[in-house]
């Protein structure tokens, strides 16, 4: 696998990752955005603020997480080699703890004393919920109304932790609500308040903060899989909602152009239907949150509510980064509907007796249809980026 | 000259700071905004602001957002207000500035919007989630087809974005009055008038205060430092309690603005 010469650079100064990216908000939040991205490349440049979070990671998240080589799942498709990298072993249950940790330490010398956050299936707020306890900050996690109702598990977790959740009742009631309203707290609370976004979405520098925290991913597989075949993978696939996990895998890989990189979007009932979540295989490009990127929307430019039986990929943006990976060629995404993923669920379930998370089964899912064509030298790595223990409810009522 | 332009020269000799009502389109139907746009101006307002509604209006309060839900649910779009604003300019020279978020206006396709609302008589274009530093696509086809250019600034701006909006925006400055969202607040304890005066040391053009107005005495005292006072959720308000009795309220958005536009003789 020979590396090649390119040299990646994004985003630009503005946060764009070609035409996508940029500050989209109103004037109140763009001094913040700045203050925030000059705080930001402050701290990256400074070691202190590497080994604080790496303590965090190491000694609080229980990082690194394994990369496991999954025999079963390897011998019952008969196909290319398939490794898991663990993040479900993650402190949490989920990747979204990378972020936090590192949005938390940035927080905390910025000096600000309130954290807000917004959550669609509960696994940021209570990451957030997390390390807003562990640093002693006040903390405030929106959420849609109807979420609150199908995760009344992580609610109750969020308050044990010491957080304030607050119902969001504008709008579709979900996810994308949760997020405006959560932006409309900070316009407010500007001066004192740290805004926690939980995917590599929002304006700039969100993006690029949290492809940065999340890409300890990527950079322990690459380490790990070196070790264990003393070579990189052929193919890795990761489920995409907003997207963090993906960019976390691939992101260190990016100018390894002989790795494939596979994001799964959720097509929920079908792509047909119009009832999923597959913003970047079946959506057009738009400016929703502050970014321009792909998303679901009607004829008039109104964002359109999404669907997937994951609550975690149930949003009609995804990270803009993802949108100049796609038009770039760099990534290919591909969808993978509701029924495809819960039977993911409980094959990886009874195979290689781990619960994945609903998000993660569509990654799962994939690689069933890809692994069998492909020969026993090939290597595929699955970010298995949750557990699902959070999913038992919804799935018990479907399966 | 251009009719914002006009607008503000022919208030300057009357000794009056511009009064601006905001409205969202479609809110609850077209033909009723038509008819409250009318009102308005009977009742002395100056300029008008149409928003265009947005499925996801991230720096309203709740006042605007159930407006802009209302408009959305009969599917109130940029294609629906354009004709509108044709048809007021038929009969009136009210200065017409399009307020909105982005996403619409990129949809239509900037070139197209931009030729369509001249066409239509438009004068300025506002777009909350556009500053100066992504709006090069959409200012270049406005400038080019003779609207204004109208930005934002808020307490939180430095010098620098001072700078930045004053280099980028014609017709006038939009002052957000509070660090927050759009809504009727009865208070407004933040040095305005510095933040104006500041304005003004690197801009020459009008600069107009709104967010948060809801009163004349607000309004009285905004317009002896300012050159526009903008109302726009107070005004919803009594749209949204509106309901069936629909003359009832338009006699109660007169009485009001006629309140508010007195305030604003200095």
């Amino acid at each position: 696998m020979g590396k090649t010469n390119r040299r990646y650079s994004y985003p630009d100064t503005g946060g764009h990752f070609g035409d996508f990216g940029g500050r989209y908000v109103s004037e109140t939040l763009m001094p913040a955005l700045i203050e925030l991205q000059r705080a930001y490349e402050e701290a990256a440049a400074d070691e202190t603020f590497h080994e604080e979070i790496d303590y965090y990671l190491k000694q609080y998240a229980g990082r690194p997480t394994p990369l496991y080589y999954a025999r079963a799942m390897t011998e019952s498709l008969g196909g290319a080699k398939i490794y898991l990298k663990r993040e479900d072993l993650a402190h949490t249950g989920a990747h979204k703890i990378n972020n936090t940790i590192g949005q938390g330490v940035l927080c905390g010398r910025m000096g600000k004393d309130r954290i807000i956050a917004e959550t669609g299936a509960g696994q940021h707020g209570v990451a957030t919920a997390t390390v807003a306890a562990l640093l002693n900050k006040e903390c405030v996690i929106y959420m849609g109304e109807e979420d609150t109702k199908r995760q009344e598990l992580n609610v109750f977790r969020m308050k044990l932790l010491g957080a304030e959740v607050r119902p969001v009742v504008s709008g579709t009631k979900t996810l994308k609500d949760a997020m405006n309203e959560a932006m409309r707290d900070w316009v407010t609370n500007v001066r004192n308040t740290f805004y926690i976004i939980g995917s590599v979405a929002g304006p700039h520098p969100y993006p690029m903060m949290v492809r940065d925290f999340q890409s300890v991913i990527g950079h322990e597989a690459m380490e790990q899989i070196l070790a264990a075949e003393g070579k990189l993978p052929d193919t890795l696939v990761a489920c995409v909602g907003g997207g963090s996990n993906a960019m976390g895998l691939f992101f260190p890989f990016i100018e390894e152009s002989g790795v494939r990189k596979i994001g799964v979007e959720a097509a929920g009932h079908s792509l047909e239907s119009g009832l999923h979540s597959a913003t970047i295989t079946a959506g057009s490009v738009g400016v929703l949150h502050g970014s321009k990127t792909y998303l679901l929307q009607d004829e008039d430019g109104q964002v359109q509510g999404a669907h997937s039986v994951a609550a975690g990929l149930d949003y009609p943006g995804v990270g803009p980064e993802h949108s100049y990976f796609q038009d770039a060629g760099e990534v290919d995404y591909v969808s993978v509907t509701d029924e495809e993923a819960l039977s993911a669920f409980s094959y990886l379930s009874e195979v290689e007796g781990i619960i994945p998370a609903l998000e993660t089964a569509h990654a799962v899912a994939h690689v069933r249809k890809i692994a069998p064509s492909m020969s026993p030298e090939q290597i595929i790595v699955i970010c298995l980026s949750g557990r699902g223990d959070k999913d038992i409810h919804t799935a018990s009522s479907l399966i | 000259m251009g009719r914002i332009k006009e607008k503000f020269r022919e208030l300057r000799e009357k000794n009056k700071a511009a009064l601006i009502c905001y409205v969202t389109a479609g809110d609850p139907d077209i033909d009723l905004t038509e008819q409250i746009i009318d009102h308005l101006e009977a009742s002395g307002v100056d300029m008008v602001e149409i928003g265009i509604p947005f499925s996801d209006p991230m720096a309203d309060g709740p006042v605007i957002q159930a407006a802009s839900e209302r408009a959305l649910a009969n599917s109130t779009s940029l294609s629906d207000v354009l004709p509108l604003v044709k048809r007021i300019r038929s009969r009136s020279d009210i200065p017409v500035i399009l307020f909105g978020y982005y996403n619409p206006f990129f949809s239509y396709g900037t070139e197209r919007f931009a030729r369509d609302a001249r066409e239509a008589g438009a004068d300025g274009v506002l777009v909350v989630d556009l500053p100066p530093e992504e709006a090069g696509e959409l200012s270049v086809h406005v400038e080019q087809e003779g609207l204004d250019r109208i930005f934002l600034l808020a307490p939180t701006s430095t010098e620098e974005r001072i700078e930045m909006v004053s280099q980028n925006a014609s017709g006038f400055i939009y002052v957000v009055s509070v660090t927050g969202v759009t809504g009727a607040r009865p208070d407004m304890d933040y040095d305005l008038e510095d933040l104006v005066e500041r304005i003004k040391r690197r801009s020459e053009l009008p600069v107009g205060v709104g967010f948060g107005v809801s009163s004349a005495r607000q309004a009285a005292a905004i317009a002896s430092f300012s050159d526009a006072v903008i109302v726009g959720s107070a005004l919803v308000r009594i749209i949204e309690s509106g309901g069936e009795e629909r003359q009832e309220m338009l006699g109660r958005i007169s009485s009001f603005t006629e309140e508010l536009s007195a305030a604003c003789y200095r």
